[in-house]
């Protein structure tokens, strides 16, 4: 592996001190003078229409300034299931319908009682299957599915046949017409093949996102100028929706968002409600802060979509996987379109090479919160559901669970889904040794079912793999006439540290020493570049290489520099411990400070005068603003590609099972990767534990109860929805790395965010079923109450594919 | 009108340094709201359900704070966290199960700020009732937890009476088990009530969880020094292992001579609307050796004429599981 200075070594994050100190500056904590606040009223329904809005008595309350309704939105982008800030039709409990703002939070809270408001209930549906029946309900008054005709989003009501459901019985998942399906191989030739079939219907939760920071947001106007404090994952990126939802061209958006409490994939280009304050603010001229409650953040804040499935397995003797059938009907929620059930197949194709297999799902609509994107969207429910059916199927042949994955794994040529997706790298199957070997996967599985008191051991692993990066972005960064390497970083700050351990691909390309380097973020103003979207695990890679290509352009700026003064040819010159050094003369050299000052001298492409023909627009115009502070590194992102990237996370647990009480303690849990070059360890083992730890919240406890009668959701604390806390979490983790770098990254890296959920979620499930004896829950999370009905063989209390409870 | 939830409304805020001066204010306004850790009070604030014009925030009555030994038991004062609770020493060393009980109350934030006062004179945590839904206990004439498609995982398998709610404090049944007294003044007047009695059902009055009316305020919870130094046993049953309210919990305290039970007391929550005292257990179990067998039977006959909701059949497993272990495992701290 390449030697590198600081690629693979450990750094504290460079926010750390301002997170501990309180020093760090969210969205909520601004404060701006004449600044109103915002209160939403949101709908107490799952689904109706607004008859009538009197705010008179309301806009007459001393201190009430303005109130904004859908009517105040600028018209959205067409599609009919596109989701606007307000709306006059809501299509789930909470959400907003319009927002007042006031001198102080009391005052809009008591101006929004006193609103008159008139509400037509209309049908609702909180169970997707519930729509599908004969007769059955839709969530939208224009049906219950979206489809793609002709480019265009169309509705329709989508119901299938009283012989459908009658096929099912009571318990089964009816299968009417897919929307989406694709098939490999022959999938009745793959089961005859097999010596066991394995043939459940899956149930998976919905859950919400439950970032710490909700999506609280404050606006000001400077002119035309919109400057906008909010809770993003992306700064770059969330340029454009905040320009789309105002109805004001991107050039005169400044958004700001240095620190992002969480997002899990629920604010990827900033949120829904950005253009409330926006809008209320332009409409009194003064600054508006809208404040989300933990009420309204678990209303509109997204949630991973549950599937209710049907999942058909063919094992041979050996451990290998030979066909995999799945049905996925999908809860979408009210908007959109959740591509999560085509990615959950995806991902079972790719963990478990079947040659053959089929999918095929549905979406529908209910009058349940938004879906969006969650840490792993697809990928974590197929953990979660397939990882306890193979280990059925492991124990039903007597087949080690090690083995059989080792049966199945992918190496470097394999492929992924119907369109045969290669591969950039694939080294899931050392990951996999190695995690065996430091879990001590031989002694361990051996505890399987061992009881000690009350307490029974189950081991359980599964494998997790997610897409991990992208390309074709900018990179700029600046070496000014101080010494120092300043990054501009489009990249939004959520936790992650990748602000930071992206930038040191620019600094170790120049070799210079961290300490001389600063990082340029969460400020649109602040001139920051073309950015990837911090989703699908893209930022590592996208901006390794981004970075790698702007510290490329800077070394080469240098030695042409250095070339020209001191003589020679640039290619006789070396970048090396802060300066610019003749290969065989060592004398003649040259500092950054001096290089950078000759820079600002020479213009041109040196200082940003002149610069590159490929460059995105906002790049553009940022580089242009930082002409002439120094020397200029600036360069789009064209360096080779190859193959899908997909890191992955092989999760080890063992959980112990208290039979008296169906209480869980995880005892150990031990996750095993390979995402290319490990870029930072610390980052590193925070993102494989905390994905995990995630993940065990899947398994274990994360609640999403509706009462089906009425449609309206209870889990809306942290207290019912439950998370995991740090006492589920056991203090014997570790994370171990294969460390070989991805051919197709200048640095080898690959992104990690997402594989740990999985294989925490798979694993533990996995586990707990395994201390059970095998007994397939078929439903995650997998709680006390449950736990309790199977020790007892009493039926659990509800049937198997019910939603939400 | 339209509905606006999770905001506080204003209130007018008294802050008493006395107990008089709280008492004089409670006979004042006929709707004042006893502040203590805030903890189940800004919940329902922030419902904006309940909005009592007054809010009297006893957090600086030095009366009320406080561990001191009496008669050989201990006074604790109504506005003793939880925390102070969890870490006396001789409430560790002699009354052990209080302490325990108090240590699995939600979290160390939570137990930092909530009071003994609070923690028992906490309204229950259905959440229908909760959510503002004009059932029986609010004054309406349904319950929303009790229907053939209900969400009532959480609620009770006894004690249902039109309201099928739990009562969910943890300290509760660890303050029957130890025969505590619960001191309530109301206007001049002094009373005294064993726990056991503090607690009300739904068939009692199904708008409260205690015997309190408004204008009472609790001052103080004495525990007796009789059952100091017993065999203890506390277990809470849970979905996580903290920030969670019990599914079901468990105290005991039993007196035992060459391993046969002399004496004992035996509480349960979280399966009925009000702390469950098991004394039909209490008297089979006394005489009897402590084994697997006779706590078994404890077991058994602590869930006789359970009644089950559509999904809280669990409950009942785990209650005989708990009392069991209760007796099986308890231990002389
Ligand atoms: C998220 C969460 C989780 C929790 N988990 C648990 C748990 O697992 N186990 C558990 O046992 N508890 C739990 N609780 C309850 C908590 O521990 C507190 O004990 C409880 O909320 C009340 O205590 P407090 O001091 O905050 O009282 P407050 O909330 O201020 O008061 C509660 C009620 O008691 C009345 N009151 C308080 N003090 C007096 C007094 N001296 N005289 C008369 N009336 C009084 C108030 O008027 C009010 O009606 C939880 C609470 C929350 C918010």
């Amino acid at each position: 592996m390449a030697d590198f200075k600081l690629i693979g070594k450990n750094f504290g994050p460079p926010d750390l001190e301002a997170k501990i100190t309180g020093r760090a500056k969210y969205a909520e904590d601004f404060r701006a003078e004449g600044m109103l606040f915002a209160k939403l009223l949101v709908s107490p329904m799952p689904h109706c229409r607004v008859t009538r809005i009197d705010a008179s008595d309301a806009l007459a309350m001393p201190g009430v300034e303005a109130i904004l309704t859908a009517d105040d939105l600028p018209e959205g982008r067409g599609a009919p299931n596109d989701e606007r800030a307000l709306t006059m039709e809501p299509l789930y409990e909470g959400e907003p319908i319009l927002a007042v703002a006031a001198v102080d939070e009391t005052t809009a809270a008591d101006a929004i009682d006193r609103i008159g408001i008139g509400l037509e209930p209309l049908p609702f549906v909180i169970d997707p299957l519930d729509s599908l029946r004969p007769g059955g309900p839709d969530a939208r008054v224009d049906g219950n599915i979206s489809m793609r005709v002709e480019d265009q989003t169309v509705l329709e009501s989508r119901k299938w046949s009283q012989e459908v459901w009658a096929a099912a019985g009571e318990d089964g998942l009816p299968m009417g017409e897919p929307t989406r399906e694709w098939s490999i191989g022959d999938i009745d030739a793959g089961f005859a093949e097999a010596d066991v079939i394995i043939e459940e219907n899956v149930f998976h939760q919905s859950q919400t996102h439950h970032p710490l920071e909700p999506r609280s947001c404050m606006a000001y106007w400077r002119g035309r100028k919109l400057h906008i404090h909010v809770s993003t994952q992306s700064t770059a990126r969330t340029v454009a929706p905040v320009a789309r939802g105002v109805g004001i061209d991107p050039s005169d958006v400044v958004v700001v968002g240095e620190y992002c409490g969480g997002g899990f994939g629920s604010k990827i280009s900033g949120t829904v409600n950005m253009p409330i304050p926006a809008l209320l603010a332009r409409k009194t001229g003064r600054p508006v802060m809208l404040r989300v409650t933990r009420d309204e953040e678990n209303y509109f804040g997204r949630a991973r979509p549950g599937f209710q499935s049907w999942i058909k397995i063919g094992m041979r003797r050996d451990g290998r996987v030979t066909a995999i059938d799945m049905y996925i009907v999908q809860d979408n929620g009210p908007y959109g379109s959740q591509g999560d059930h085509n990615t959950a197949a995806t991902m079972a194709h790719l963990t478990y090479q079947p040659e053959n297999m089929r999918f095929r799902g549905i979406t529908i609509f209910t009058n349940t919160p938004p879906r969006g994107a969650q840490r792993g969207p697809g990928g974590v429910q197929e953990v979660a559901m397939m990882a306890p059916l193979m280990d059925k199927a492991c124990r039903e042949l007597g087949i080690d669970r090690v083995d059989h994955l080792r049966a199945n794994l992918p190496g470097h040529n394999a492929t992924m889904g119907p369109a045969q997706t290669q591969l950039s790298s694939c080294f899931v199957r050392e990951a996999l040794e190695l995690g065996a070997e430091r879990f001590e996967w031989a002694r361990k599985s051996a505890m399987s079912g061992r009881r000690e008191g009350t307490k029974v051991t189950g081991i359980g692993v599964a494998a997790s793999p997610y897409t991990a990066g992208s390309f074709g972005f900018d990179g700029l960064a600046v070496l000014r006439p101080d010494g120092k390497l300043y990054i501009h970083q489009g990249i939004g700050n959520l936790g992650t540290h990748s602000i930071a351990d992206t930038g040191k691909a620019a600094a170790e390309c120049i070799d210079i020493s961290w300490d001389q380097c600063e990082i340029i973020w969460g400020d649109t103003s602040r001139h920051l570049p073309w950015s990837s979207v911090q989703a699908g695990s893209q930022t590592t890679h996208a901006h390794t290489r981004a970075n790698w290509a702007a510290g490329l352009d800077l070394k080469r700026k240098l030695q042409q520099i250095a070339a020209m003064d001191l003589g020679g040819s640039p290619a006789e010159y070396e970048v090396t411990g802060g300066r610019v050094v003749h290969a065989s003369d060592r004398a003649r050299t040259m500092s950054f400070n001096r290089a950078a000052s000759r820079a600002i001298e020479l213009g041109g492409i040196f200082d940003g005068h002149e610069l590159p023909e490929d460059l995105n627009d906002m790049t553009v115009a940022s580089a242009t603003a930082l002409v002439g502070q120094g020397l200029m590194g600036v360069s789009r992102d064209n360096f080779e590609r190859g193959g899908r990237l997909q890191s992955w996370v092989v999760g080890f647990a063992r959980v112990e099972v208290d039979i008296e009480t169906g209480m869980v303690d995880i005892i150990e849990y031990v996750g095993a990767t390979d995402c290319g070059t490990v870029l930072n360890p610390r980052s590193l083992r925070a993102q494989v534990l905390g994905g995990s730890i995630q993940g065990f919240g899947v398994a274990r406890s994360q609640k999403w109860v509706y009462d089906p009668q009425w449609g309206v959701p209870f889990t809306k604390g942290f207290h019912m929805a439950k998370p995991p806390t740090i006492l589920d979490v056991p203090l014997d983790m570790d994370v171990v790395a294969v460390d070989e770098p991805d051919p197709f990254n200048p640095v080898g890296c690959k992104g990690i965010g997402e594989p740990p959920m999985g294989a925490g979620a798979g694993a533990i499930a996995g586990a707990i079923e395994d201390a059970l004896g095998g007994v397939g829950f078929n439903r995650t999370p997998i709680t006390t109450d449950m736990i309790m009905a199977a020790l007892e063989d009493q039926p659990q209390p509800f049937r198997g594919l019910t939603a939400h409870i | 009108m339209a509905i606006i939830r999770d905001m506080m409304a204003a209130f007018e805020l008294f802050q008493p340094a006395s107990i008089d001066e709280t008492v004089d204010l409670l006979g004042r306004f006929d709707d004042g709201w006893v502040l203590a850790g805030g903890l189940d009070s800004f919940e329902w604030f922030k419902m904006r359900h309940r909005r009592p014009r007054v809010v009297i925030d006893v957090s600086g009555v030095e009366e009320l704070k406080g561990i001191r030994d009496s008669d050989g038991g201990l006074e604790i004062g109504a506005m003793t966290t939880l925390t102070e609770i969890v870490t006396n020493e001789t409430i560790r060393q002699r009354f052990g199960v209080l302490s325990t009980a108090a240590y699995a109350v939600a979290t160390p934030q939570i137990r930092n700020q909530g009071t003994i006062g609070g923690n028992i004179s906490q309204d229950t945590r259905c959440w229908y009732y909760r959510g503002g839904w004009p059932c029986y206990r609010d004054g309406g004439n349904i319950c929303y937890a009790d229907t053939p498609t209900s969400m009532n995982r959480e609620h009770c398998i006894f004690g249902a009476s039109r309201c099928v709610a739990v009562n969910p404090s943890d300290t509760a049944p660890a303050l029957i088990a130890l025969d505590a007294k619960i001191v309530v003044r109301s206007g001049g007047s002094e009373r005294v009530f064993d726990a056991e009695d503090f607690f009300i059902g739904p068939s009692t009055d199904i708008t409260r969880m205690t015997v309190l009316k408004p204008g009472d305020l609790v001052t103080a919870v004495r525990i007796p020094a009789e059952w100091a130094d017993s065999a203890f046993y506390f277990e809470k049953a849970r979905d996580r292992q903290s920030w969670d309210f019990p599914l079901v919990n468990v105290a005991t305290a039993i007196k035992t001579s060459g391993g046969t039970i002399q004496d004992i007391r035996l509480a349960v929550n979280a399966v009925a609307p009000y702390p469950m005292r098991l004394t039909r257990v209490e008297d089979q179990l006394r005489g009897q050796p402590i084994n697997e067998d006779v706590a078994l039977a404890a077991g058994e006959m602590a869930i006789q004429g359970a009644h089950l909701l559509r999904q809280n059949a669990y409950k009942v497993p785990l209650l005989r599981n708990l009392v069991k272990r209760a007796i099986r495992d308890a231990e002389v701290q």
